[in-house]
């Protein structure tokens, strides 16, 4: 039976941590609406890049001379798999979902007798992964000091992939990330970034316009679409760090509510608990006196 | 008096621009060329350059852009960036910084083509820096 201080003092730090949690929900909720709008704004870019991609991918289908970028090396031997995970823990399951997807992707293409390379983007799907697959980690990239993703940081990332790929470091290169869907679901996600998947250029947008207009080309189709694959490549994933920072702050606004409603719970049934001992330490003081009296 | 069009202007960031414009000089990497209402549908690439816009009413604007594509069609003009700087934000140290990026990369460059490119990208970039007067 803990004693009535114990029990005060362990109120007070259930209290002090519900001060803490509440206040991290309130920041990552404040910090959820800023990623929300920036996924927001990329939006535009995103897809008219799209829409420009799947009008050129029309001319180059039958794979001849095309870039590699597109149709890949002609080998799936050797994967990347570049892993976006968020830099701070306390965001619930967010971290660990897109390293267990991540894992199992990897341990698939292990049994199948491939060679996996992991590039980490931020510190905790490393630490995750370190434990099991920690040899097939060739690098990481720290986004610690980053505030709000920039395209610049998604830009250098692409060009590290784009070095390696170019030196022939692997095949097929694979972005986990955790696509946004609300507040409550995040979900994640592997999106293959090279070869490229160009987005299919469906029905509705031919409707849409009636018969298209010939586009004139400046220079010739190929040499655009060189030039936009590895553009493509850093929108791919600028995107995805996006929707990433958006769902872990929303990973982590679930996470410190419901953090903060347990140690509600937990200072009820405390102070019940207190209460509870205390009249208990009155009645056998009052039961003493009286009994004390009565021996008189 | 020309007839304006839809002219809109995104970087990776944001929608930067999305207005009604009479023209709008675009450098495109094979030359520079001018769209006005009812262009024939092209698409170019960019090189780093100024995107003079005309407003309805005759009033200019100047924007640094680079890297990226023009899409114009009949009735809109789209332009993709990496990179998009209004000119009169555009500091002189910013700039200089540019080239001497630009100029690393010309010595870095590993192959002809490559120097090229990175060389013609050095030559747009200081054609702006004298535009400009920085």
């Amino acid at each position: 039976m803990p004693s009535l201080k114990d029990l005060r003092n362990r109120i007070a730090s259930v209290t002090a941590t519900q001060k803490i949690t509440k206040a991290m929900q309130m920041v990552a909720a404040a910090k959820l609406r800023r990623a929300q709008e920036a996924a927001e704004a990329a939006r535009p870019y995103a897809e008219r890049m799209d829409k420009v991609l799947a009008r050129l991918g029309r001319w180059i289908d039958d794979g001849q001379g095309a870039s590699p970028l597109l149709v890949g090396t002609g080998s799936d031997k050797t994967h990347l798999l570049v892993i976006a995970s968020a830099e701070r823990g306390l965001c619930g399951g967010f971290n660990g979902n897109i390293a267990r997807l991540a894992r199992q992707q990897a341990r698939k293409l292990l049994s199948e007798g491939k060679t996996v390379k992991i590039l980490c983007v931020g510190r905790k799907a490393r630490d995750v992964l370190r434990r099991d697959l920690g040899s097939h980690i060739i690098d990481h990239i720290d986004l610690r000091g980053v505030r709000q993703v920039a395209f610049v940081n998604a830009d250098e990332i692409a060009s590290r992939l784009l070095e390696l790929f170019e030196a022939g470091e692997f095949d097929v290169c694979t972005l986990f990330f955790s696509r946004f869907q609300s507040v409550l679901t995040q979900e994640p996600t592997m999106l293959q970034l090279i070869p490229a998947r160009l987005p299919e250029s469906g029905g509705g947008d031919n409707a849409e316009s009636g018969p298209r207009a010939v586009y004139e080309y400046e220079p010739d189709e190929d040499e655009i679409l060189t030039e936009l694959l590895p553009l493509n490549i850093a929108t791919q994933i600028f995107r995805g760090l996006l929707e990433n920072a958006a769902s872990e702050q929303g990973a982590r606004m679930t996470a410190m509510d419901s953090a903060t409603r347990n140690a509600g719970d937990m200072i009820d049934k405390l102070t019940l608990l207190y209460n509870r001992s205390r009249q208990a330490q009155i009645t056998k003081e009052l039961i003493e006196i009286v009994s004390g009296a009565e021996a008189l | 008096m020309a007839d304006p069009y839809t002219f809109e202007l995104v970087s990776p960031e944001r929608l930067l621009i999305s207005e009604d414009v009479e023209s709008v000089v675009v450098p495109g990497s094979e030359g520079d060329f001018q769209v006005m209402a009812n262009h024939a549908p092209v698409l170019a690439t960019l090189r780093p350059g100024l995107l003079d816009v005309v407003l309805p009413g005759g009033k200019e604007r100047r924007i640094f852009v680079r890297d990226g594509f023009a899409e114009a069609g009949p009735d809109s003009l789209t332009i993709l960036a990496r990179q998009a700087i209004d000119a009169a934000d555009l500091d002189k140290k910013a700039l200089a910084q540019e080239v001497k990026d630009a100029q690393e990369d010309v010595a870095d460059a590993k192959d002809d083509a490559a120097r090229d490119k990175a060389q013609e990208k050095l030559d747009s970039l200081k054609l702006i820096q004298e535009t400009l007067g920085l």
